[in-house]
Formats: C-alpha cells, structure tokens, sequence
C-alpha cells in the first residue's frame, strides 16, 4: 500500500519537473496528462466489464462547453471553464447513462457508439451553432485574473492539468475501493446477488458512467484548451476506439494503467507518427489483438509479472 | 396481525403462476409467523424454488399477493424487498466470485449501514469485525481472503447464507441449505446455522429434501405438491401422515 | 402525394441494403453469439471490390452486363475469403473467452479492414453507376425511378431472406446450424462438427454484409467511414428487431429504411439521427427488441 504511495508521488515529482528538465515536452505530456484522465473514465467502466465505443463524446462536450464559455465570457478563469466542462459531460453522462445503464455488454458499447455518432454527425452538420468540420476555437482563459501569452500559458495549463490529474486519480482510487466502486466489480461476476443485497445495479453502474463521463468531459476540456480547439473529430469512434485501446494496453487492474499506457501510446505514436502516419489504425488494431491474446493484464501486470513475480494474470483472477 | 400463533410476518395469497403449459403454483396460501422456522417440502419440479422467487420479487406471480408485516410487496423487485428485511440465499450460491470471501461480507454489510460514502474503504469499515465473526461462526474464518470463485462447493453454500445473514433480515429464506455441504458436516451446519437465526431472531423458511433435517429443525412444515399446499402442520405429524409418505418423501428424497 | 411516393420507394430500396447487412450481423450474432463489429467493413470492401472489379470490366470492353454477376462474384469473394480468414484466425480463438474480449478483438478488426481500405483504395470516391443505368428507368405517377433501386434491390432481398429461411429450416446444415445455435454441446455430442458450423455461418454472414455493400455501389459513391456508419446502422437494425431475430430484422430494416427516406424529404435536419431515435424508441419500450424474447436467469 505505502509503495504504491510512494511510486504515486515519485511519478508526480518527476512530471512537475518536466518543464524544468525538458521543457520542450511541456505540451507532450499536458496533452497525454489531459487524455489519460478520459482513459480513466474508460478504466472505471472497464472494471464492471462494459467498453464503451463512444465515449469520445464527452470528451468533445468538454472541448466544446470551452469553447462556447470562453467566447462568450472573454477572459474567464480556466477553473470556471473546467467546472463547466464537468457539469455538461455530468449532465450528458447523466441522460445518455440512465438509458444505456439497462443494458449490458454488446448493447451498452453499441448503444454509446451510436450516440457518439449522432453527436458526431450533430457537430459537423449544424454549421451556423458548431462551426461545422473546422469546429471552434478555445480561446485562452486566465488564471485567478491574471492572463498570459502563449509561452507561459503552456506551462500553467501542464501544472493545472497535471493538478487535476492528481486529484482525479486520488478520488478514483479511493472510489474503487470503496463499497460502491467495489459494488462495480461486483456488477461483473453477480447481478442477482447484488439485487438481493438491497442494490440496484443499474444505480451501480450509472454512478461508474457518470465518473467516466466526467472524466472524459475534463480530458476533453484540458485537451482542447492546450490545443485552442474543439472539433467534431474530438467525438469522432475512433477517438473512442482510441481510448478503450489505451486502457486494455496499460491494463484494467489499476489506475495507474491509464496513465502509464497513455504516455506509452502517445510517445510511441509521436516517434512513429513521421513513418506510420498512414497505418496507426492498423498497428492498433495488431497490437489489441496481440494483447488481448497474449498478455490480457497490458501493462500493469506485465510491469508485476517482471518485477514482482506476481504469477496471475488478468485471466486467471477473473476465473 | 397476530392470531394465536404469534405475530404474521409473511404471508402468501392465492399465488398462481404458470410457465408456459407448466403450472408451479396454482392457488398458493402460506403463512409464516414471527420465530418460525417453516420448512417447505415437495417433489422435485413442483415449484418450491418458485415460490422464493415470487416472495423475493424475482418472479411476478399471475394472481395472488404477498405480504410482508402486513404491506404488500407483491410486483416490487428484489432489492427494494430485501431492504425490507427479507433476505434469500439460493440453491446455487450467488457470490461475486472476483471478490473475496470476507469482500462478500464487508459489501453486504455496508449496504446494511449505508456506507456508501464514495471515499470509504470498503475494508475498513467499522462492521469489519462482526463479518469476521460471522464467517467464523459458519466455520469459514479460513477461507475469508480466498476469492469466492476459489472454494469448495459446500463452503460456498455457507458463504452464501452467511452473506443473506450478514443483510441482518427479519426473514430469511433458504433453498436446501445444506445441499452441497459434505454428509459429515450437514447437521453440525444445521446446527450452527439454526442457533445463529434463533439468536439473532430471525425466522425462516426453508426448501428442503432431506427429511431427517426437516424433522430436527423445522417448527412446521407445508407440503408442496400440484401447486397447491397439501397441507401444513408440526414436523411430527406431517413426516408420518401416510398420503406425504407416500407421494412425497417417497418421491422426493434424492437430495 | 408524388413525394410520399418517392420517400416509400426510397425507403425500401434504403431498407433491402440495411437488410441485407444487418441479416449478416444478426445471423452471425444467434449462431456465434459474436457481434461482430467489423461487420461494416465487410459492407465496405465488398462495395470496394465490387467498383474495381465492375470498373475494370468496362474499361477494359467487356459486357456491360457482367457488371451483374461481378456484384454477386464480388460479394462471395469478400465473405469467404475475408469473412474466413477472420474466423479462421481470430475468433475461432475466442469463442470461450469473455463477452469483453470478443467485443474487443472484432473491433480491433474493425481498425484494422478501416485502415486496409484506406491504403488500398485511398480517400478519394469510387463510382460504379453501370448495372444502375443498364436498368433503365420507370416512370410511376409522373416521376422517374430507377428499376434498379424500385425492384432490382427490393427483389435481391427478399431472395435472401426467403433462402435463408429455406436454408436454415429445410437443409440439413440449416439444420445443424440451429443445433448449434441451441446447445453447442448437446449438437457437439451427437456428432455435429461445431468449428465446421461456426465457420459457415461467419462466412454466409459476412458474404451477405459484402453483397450488401455490393448492391450498394451504384447507388452511392464509396467513401472512407461507410464502414464505420453502416456497423451502427445495421446494429440499430439488429437491435431494433431483437439480436439474432432473421425475419424481424427485416421488419426494423423496412421501418428504418422508410422513416430516414421521409426524414430525407420532410424533416433532412434529422435525417442522420432517425435510425437511432428508433432504436431508442423501440429499446425504450421494449428492452429486448420488437421480436427478442427476455431470458430469466435461473437462480
């Protein structure tokens, strides 16, 4: 417990000091800091065994709820604009979960792709309110009155996203320790027993799809903030894909899967990026083949199997 | 609601329920008083796990009502009913298997006390101890940080029915008890489980094939037959009645 | 009254095409009980196919009308070579696996046939409007149509429901399927070669998503995410009529196919989303689907 701890705040050190040690990466890791929280949110649902295909549409709410507050109140503090970004994607999470919360499964990850699809499509079509496919742009917010250029606004959106990405994974954490994020776990393997416990699942499980909607809502506002844009791309499946593929690949046992597995991802996909541009979708799909078949714990328990012997896999704690 | 038995706390009104041309209860009426310890006996198939099911919101039945303390609970699902303090332990245990034994427990309580505070940890709340107790008390304190998927059919049968009693209920229904649990072991269970409920006062209703069981433990017995209830009395005079010797405990006593 | 006509006419031969793909997705769900996300894709390189191999046959003189059988040939093509290396492959490992996993690997697939026909055949529209104009037109009421999309396609779905139907109820691989479908182990235990079944199955299923991209081709230009659209549709589809339901599936199709075709011409704004809200409708009311039937765990 207390080296978990500790390797939480070791990790936290060394991000803080990525402006000093690297500055050129500041943006890099903002970027991947803002995604791994909407990994998060995927993490979260992952653990009552439902993949949403659609998620990616909280995170264009969150972009998209920046870029409509901060045109129509110039200069307004970046915490008002997260705050909004996380009541709209709670609000969204909230209408779209109390209807995909009844279903399971096929249906759930079908049923938020659709949705995401008709956001999609909602987002490029009404021109005149959305800015079409060119979407709208995010522009720079302040801090505590205080506004900045370019340069050193790139530095206060990495410390308030990797601010927010601290508190975000505590609260995580403890959520999935606690009798209702454990109640998630317990959705997976026993849905009678949980009813004849006095619970309802659908109430389980619609708490977990509010948090990752959230979660997912706060990746797309600091995202898009750093980018200065939100675009109906922000909701596009494969952005979706894109996530769920993150949280298999840093593995769906701990929290710090998601971070780990974006920082992996985005790295590999920046390297790459020059050379492979035209056929990442393809290495994706290989890649979630060959961990799904051969290392179904992805990162986190590889990291165990290699350094801490731990013999389980993903597999066999579930059986 | 009390008459010269006691006080009412269950009561099944002309229950009917068929499954497609199957009839599993066609007119059910079954009582069970405060302190009781009602066990239901029937040949195989006839409907007695259906019953449960209807009592516990499950299964909706075609006709007929249940209550409990005097409200009725007829058509409410299975959660709202179990918060009303009828808890069920089933014939194939129901546990969250990617979760400890002990995790099983701790969850059960918590829902008891509320404690869903988003922030808790689930291992520490303050019921920790008296789950621990529990456990020991069924005679499973060794397999309380064993995942559930991991134990031995007969263990997981008494962590089943140690989880419904974890709920704290005022009824507590049970489907063969004892089924799964090794010969040896039965009536030490039996035993253990039936001192737990008197002590804690809770009352029961039990589906059960082994009629020696019946005899030891049960206050009275109903006797299930054609989806009807042939008829209902003290453990002595039911076992002995020619007729349920005859059609049932003939029939019935391959548990 | 010429624009409720045009929108009816429209909206069935929209309807046969969703038909088709989502009798694929449906029939491989029932038998697999695999959805198969990668089913779009299918649809998508079936009509990839199906223009390259039409194209190539006009250019280079032949009989325009051989366009015809190349979208059957085309079709075929797709499904069992396509369709059975997937099987083969991949899911033929993953049939025990949990639900999660299934769903992941398809969709993996799915990324990866996106991916395939985009290196392949690149971002910019195919056309392949021959067996369309070879047709010719008819004129109903006063306006053109197409015989192409008022019968051609009509016609070509309903033959393929009426040989499933055929297929499945009175032939003894029909027979073996729905074995299977009942209780891989009990038909496995008879002698029923269950790995054959469940190969045929995926590979019928997926032909008919290509034949239905197939079919597709001379009525629409092919363009990158028709793939990615048509998965969800043909899911609403599905899933409107019940998972695994065949004859209800035609039902959704022809529900969903002429409300998008009306809100094409009556209300365009929400075209995109009436599949949807249909879905949504229907799920709302009934859970399982217009036909799917509630299971209740036995406890």
């Amino acid at each position: 417990m207390s080296k978990g701890l500790i390797a939480a705040i070791v990790a936290l050190i060394v991000l803080a000091l990525v402006p000093v040690g690297a500055p050129s990466t500041v943006v890099f890791f903002t970027l991947c800091l803002a995604k791994s929280l909407a990994v998060l949110g995927i993490l979260v649902l992952i653990r009552a065994d439902q993949v949403s295909f659609g998620h990616a549409m909280y995170f264009a709410i969150g972009a998209y709820t920046a870029a409509y507050i901060t045109a129509e109140f110039r200069n307004i503090d970046i915490m008002l604009v997260i705050l909004a970004a996380a009541i709209s994607s709670l609000i969204a999470g909230l209408l779209v979960g109390l209807f995909v919360t009844r279903y399971r499964g096929i249906f759930f990850g079908m049923i938020n792709l659709a949705f995401s699809m008709v956001l999609y499509s909602g987002l490029e079509k009404a021109f005149h309110i959305t800015g079409g496919s060119d979407g709208l742009r995010i522009r720079r917010p302040t801090l505590m009155g205080m506004e900045f250029k370019r340069a050193e606004f790139d530095l206060v959106i990495f410390y308030v996203t990797l601010a927010m990405v601290a508190l975000c994974f505590w609260l995580v954490w403890r959520y999935l320790r606690s009798p209702l994020g454990q109640a998630l776990g317990a959705l997976k393997t026993n849905e009678t027993r949980l009813e004849y416990l006095g619970l309802s699942a659908r109430r389980v499980l619609l708490t977990g799809y509010v948090i990752s909607a959230v979660l997912c809502g706060l990746g797309g506002v600091l995202l898009g903030t750093v980018q200065g844009l939100a675009t109906p791309e922000h909701a596009f499946w494969s952005r979706s894909a894109e996530l769920v593929f993150i949280a298999v690949l840093g593995g769906p046992g701990h929290v710090a899967g998601a971070l780990s597995g974006t920082v992996i991802f985005e790295a590999v996909r920046t390297f790459a990026a020059a050379v492979l541009d035209d056929s990442w979708q393809l290495i994706l799909g290989i890649t979630l083949i060959v961990i799904i078949l051969w290392a179904p714990g992805g990162l986190v328990e590889l990291w165990k199997r290699v350094f801490l012997r731990k013999g389980k896999t993903g597999e066999e704690v579930q059986k | 609601m009390s008459t010269d038995k006691g006080t009412l706390l269950l009561q099944a009104e002309g229950l009917k329920l068929r499954f497609g041309g199957i009839i599993a209860a066609d007119g059910i009426n079954l009582s069970l008083y405060k302190g009781e310890h009602l066990a239901i006996i029937g040949p195989n198939g006839a409907g007695k796990t259906t019953f449960l099911n209807i009592c516990t919101g499950y299964l909706k039945p075609d006709a007929g009502k249940v209550t409990l303390n005097g409200r009725e609970i007829t058509g409410r699902p299975p959660r709202s009913i179990t918060r009303m303090g009828v808890a069920r332990a089933f014939q194939i245990p129901q546990l969250f298997t990617g979760h400890t034994v002990l995790e099983n427990m701790l969850l059960a309580a918590s829902v008891r006390e509320r404690h869903w505070g988003l922030l808790r940890n689930l291992m520490r709340i303050p019921e920790r101890a008296e789950m621990e107790h529990l456990l020991d008390m069924v005679g499973c304190a060794d397999v309380r940080d064993r995942l559930a998927s991991e134990l031995p059919e007969g263990k997981r049968k008494l962590v089943d029915i140690a989880v419904a009693l974890a709920l704290k209920p005022e009824v507590l229904l049970m489907d063969e008890p004892t089924s799964g649990v090794a010969t040896a072991d039965k009536f030490g269970v039996m035993e253990t489980l039936m001192k737990a409920l008197r002590e804690a006062g809770v009352s029961s209703v039990f589906v059960e094939h082994d009629m020696e069981m019946v005899g030891l433990y049960a206050t009275r017995v109903a006797v299930w037959a054609q989806g009807i209830i042939q008829m209902t009395g003290e453990p002595k005079t039911v076992l002995n009645d020619p007729d349920v010797i005859r059609n049932v405990i003939g029939s019935g006593e391959h548990a | 009254m010429d624009i409720i006509l045009l929108a009816l006419l429209d909206g069935i031969a929209y309807a046969a095409l969703l038909f088709l793909v989502a009798v694929g997705l449906t029939l491989i769900f029932g038998v697999l009980g695999i959805l198969n996300i990668a089913h779009g894709s299918l649809y998508a390189i079936g009509a990839y196919v199906t223009a390259t191999i039409g194209t190539w046959l006009v250019a280079n003189g032949y009989n325009p009308w051989l366009t015809f059988p190349a979208l059957i040939v085309s079709a075929i093509l797709v499904g069992v070579i396509l369709g059975g290396l997937i099987e083969r492959l991949l899911l033929s490992r993953i049939y025990t696996k949990e639900p999660i996993l299934q769903l992941l690997i398809t969709f993996a697939v799915f990324m990866i046939l996106e991916n395939l026909q985009r290196m392949i055949w690149g971002v910019q529209p195919y056309f392949l409007d021959t067996p369309l104009t070879l047709l010719g037109n008819v004129s109903l009421a006063g306006v053109n149509y197409t015989l192409y999309q008022v019968a051609f396609l009509p016609l070509a779905a309903i033959a393929v429901l009426v040989f499933l139907r055929y297929f499945l109820r009175h032939t003894t691989m029909g027979a073996q399927i729905l074995a299977v479908t009942e209780d891989r182990e009990a038909a496995s235990s008879i002698g029923i070669n269950a790995t054959w079944v469940y190969f045929v199955t995926f590979v019928i299923g997926a032909s008919f998503a290509a034949l239905g991209g197939a079919l597709a081709t001379p009525t629409t230009s092919l363009v990158t995410g028709m793939g990615a659209n048509m998965i969800v549709l043909s899911f609403a589809v599905a899933a409107t009529a019940g998972l695994g339901q065949i004859e209800g599936a035609a039902v959704s199709a022809l529900m969903i196919g002429i409300a998008r075709s009306f809100a094409v011409y009556l209300a365009p704004e929400i075209e995109v989303v009436m599949p949807y809200l249909i879905m949504v409708l229907v799920l709302l009311v009934r859970p399982n689907g217009l036909f799917g039937k509630e299971t209740v765990r036995k406890i």
